[in-house]
């Protein structure tokens, strides 16, 4: 008879069920507020930043391409940040580029996941001809550094922003193709997937009930990562000036157009850079805490 | 597996240069069309389109300029006559000079900094590291580079904004002069390297075996150095490798703020060119050291591992 009591004294000493009203958002909302302080910056930062690109023709005081004065006018005549080389506003120019810079490395990036995750994970469970078949695909485009690839192949079919993202998206995805694969393949050889294999369970069962949520924690964390190479790689490459065009505000190009002021101590030409590294940033931050509330479960010794 | 690595290695090179060669010629227009502008007749692009060989089917100008390559004649610039590999000499140089000076810097910087962060995890120094190497991993190199220029070079008056190297300059003020740009790379690279370092031995420390060694009650120490060390070394390398292979591309914007004379900022001048001929060649270069360093992780990681170098 000791045996009931001492189940009734450990449901006794467990905390209370969460009540059956509490949503997914309020577990979200829960969660946010345990957040670490960085985590909750970058949030702000990223909600920031959709906000800005989403009301951008409000907030900006001019036209985007819209000429105010002379070029390169001083901060106190045109706040708060003065002009650029062709006479427009910074500040304008600015709050554009958020729709245009971000908006484009964002519809990469998820081309870029859709067509390696895919890749990897089935390359992973199939493994065989397939396998190799992807990988030395794989092998051959990541051999060539992509932004060299990237600049290659924009000078031969243009400069238009459809090419650039599927430029873009297509040598980003061999990285991805990469992580997949190579996470997938530790759970491959895991026993619950031979196990899985014996009950005769099919290809899609195996991939997205059994591997995928093993690999999910880190290809989310790679999302984040890789939207933030992305996004740099556009910028360098709208730097070297083989990116976006103008005159769509794009803030690589904006510090390459200005960047002749650094020389005379003004900060200028970093403005548009710090909006790209912030941003970055920010969502660094919150994929890190991501990454650490995932890897935490596992190992709390 | 060695040697099947290594075959698949050269192949990759082979097939890159077919990729680089195909991917240049399907390029708008052509090199000769290019030289003599919209204004020239017909015949006499034609003419110079025969004397350059565009004439001929591709494939034969394919064995044409890779039996050439391999012989070290790159061709001649269509921009200025010259020859590319004498172009390229002196670039090339400077450009593993730069890479190497960073690597140098970065590589011990980053294995240490991942070692301790991951050994005192959740400390405020492996906090305070992750907060600093995400900021400076999440910056564009022009970012930093001009961050760099405008506090070192502009207000402190330490270092050059230029670093307008000479085949001539002695190796002294050479490292002076390439300071910034090295320092650049270093920061970008450091941080990413560091992390994944980090990432490599808390995964590793996670595993059953590494808790197990722990109940049995060895040091901690011995736990790092003979249980975790062995099979980090396989991701750390490849992590290493990579690195090292992004430096190299990761020149072409730190070279083109610094104006720097490297391989990077000529190919981001042929390119605006149209330079045909040195875009296959810079490309080439490029994607050759990348293949071998790529090649070189994959060794790597297969001698550091026994469960790759006897596969099932």
């Amino acid at each position: 008879m000791t045996e009931p009591e001492s189940q009734f004294e450990s449901v006794d000493a467990m905390p209370p069920p969460p009540r059956r009203d509490e949503g997914r958002l309020a577990v979200a909302w829960r969660e946010l507020k345990k957040a670490p302080f960085s985590a909750k910056i970058g949030l702000i930062i990223i909600v920031t930043y959709i906000f800005v690109a989403l009301f951008a023709p409000v907030i900006a005081p001019y036209g985007e391409s819209e000429i105010i004065g002379p070029q390169f006018e001083l901060a106190e005549k045109a706040p708060p940040f003065g002009t650029d080389h062709l006479g427009r506003d910074m500040f304008t120019r600015l709050i554009y580029g958020a729709r245009n810079t971000v908006g484009i490395a964002l519809v990469t990036t998820v081309f870029a996941f859709m067509l390696g995750g895919t890749l990897g994970i089935l390359a992973a469970t199939l493994g065989g001809w397939m396998d190799q078949l992807v990988s030395r695909t794989v092998d051959v485009l990541m051999a060539i550094p992509a932004l060299i690839f990237a600049m290659l192949l924009l000078t031969i079919f243009g400069t238009s922003v459809v090419n650039l993202i599927i430029i873009i998206g297509v040598l980003d995805s061999t990285r991805v193709f990469r992580i997949a694969r190579a996470v997938s393949l530790n759970v491959v050889v895991m026993d619950f997937i031979e196990s899985a294999r014996l009950r005769g369970e099919g290809l899609g069962w195996i991939t997205l009930r059994e591997i995928l949520p093993n690999i999910m924690p880190p290809l989310v964390a790679e999302f984040g990562l890789r939207f933030c190479f992305v996004f740099l790689t556009i910028s360098a490459l709208s730097f070297l000036g083989l990116g976006i065009q103008p005159p769509t505000a794009d803030w690589g190009s904006m510090v390459r157009d200005t960047s002749t002021l650094i020389t005379y101590g003004e900060l200028v030409p970093l403005l548009p850079a710090a909006a790209i590294a912030i941003l970055t940033i920010g969502v660094n931050f919150v994929v890190d805490w991501f990454l650490h509330k995932t890897s935490g479960l596992k190992d709390e010794h | 597996m060695l040697i099947q690595r290594l075959s698949l290695g050269l192949l990759t090179l082979f097939v890159v240069s077919v990729i680089i060669f195909l991917a240049v010629s399907m390029l708008p227009g052509d090199a000769a069309q290019a030289m003599l502008g919209q204004a020239a007749t017909e015949e006499t692009v034609e003419a110079l389109r025969k004397r350059m060989g565009l004439d001929q089917p591709p494939y034969i100008r394919y064995f044409t300029w890779l039996g050439g390559i391999l012989q070290g004649d790159f061709g001649t610039s269509i921009a200025n006559g010259r020859e590319i590999s004498e172009l390229l000499g002196g670039r090339f140089v400077n450009t593993i000079h730069l890479a190497v000076f960073a690597a140098v810097i970065s590589v011990p910087l980053a294995l240490i900094l991942g070692l301790l962060a991951a050994l005192y995890r959740n400390s405020i120094y492996d906090r305070s590291v992750n907060v600093v190497t995400l900021s400076s991993i999440s910056t564009p190199e022009f970012f930093v580079a001009y961050i760099l220029i405008l506090l070192v070079s502009v207000k402190l008056g330490w270092f050059p904004s230029l670093a307008n190297v000479s085949p001539d300059t002695p190796f002294a003020e050479r490292l002076y002069k390439t300071f910034l740009p090295a320092m650049t790379l270093t920061l970008v690279v450091v941080a990413h390297m560091m992390r994944m370092t980090r990432a490599a031995i808390i995964n590793l420390l996670a595993s059953p075996y590494i808790e197990m060694a722990a109940l049995k009650g060895i040091n901690r120490r011995r736990i790092i150095t003979h249980h975790a060390l062995p099979n980090a070394w396989a991701p750390i390398v490849n992590v290493i490798v990579l690195n090292l292979a992004y430096l190299i591309v990761g020149v072409v914007v730190v070279e083109v703020v610094f104006v720097y004379p490297g391989l990077g900022q000529l190919l981001v001048d042929s390119v605006q060119r149209r330079d045909l001929p040195v875009v296959q060649a810079c490309c080439l270069i490029f994607a050759a050291t990348y293949v071998l360093l790529n090649l070189i992780a994959d060794i790597l990681s297969i001698l550091t591992n026994p469960r790759l170098l006897h596969p099932k």
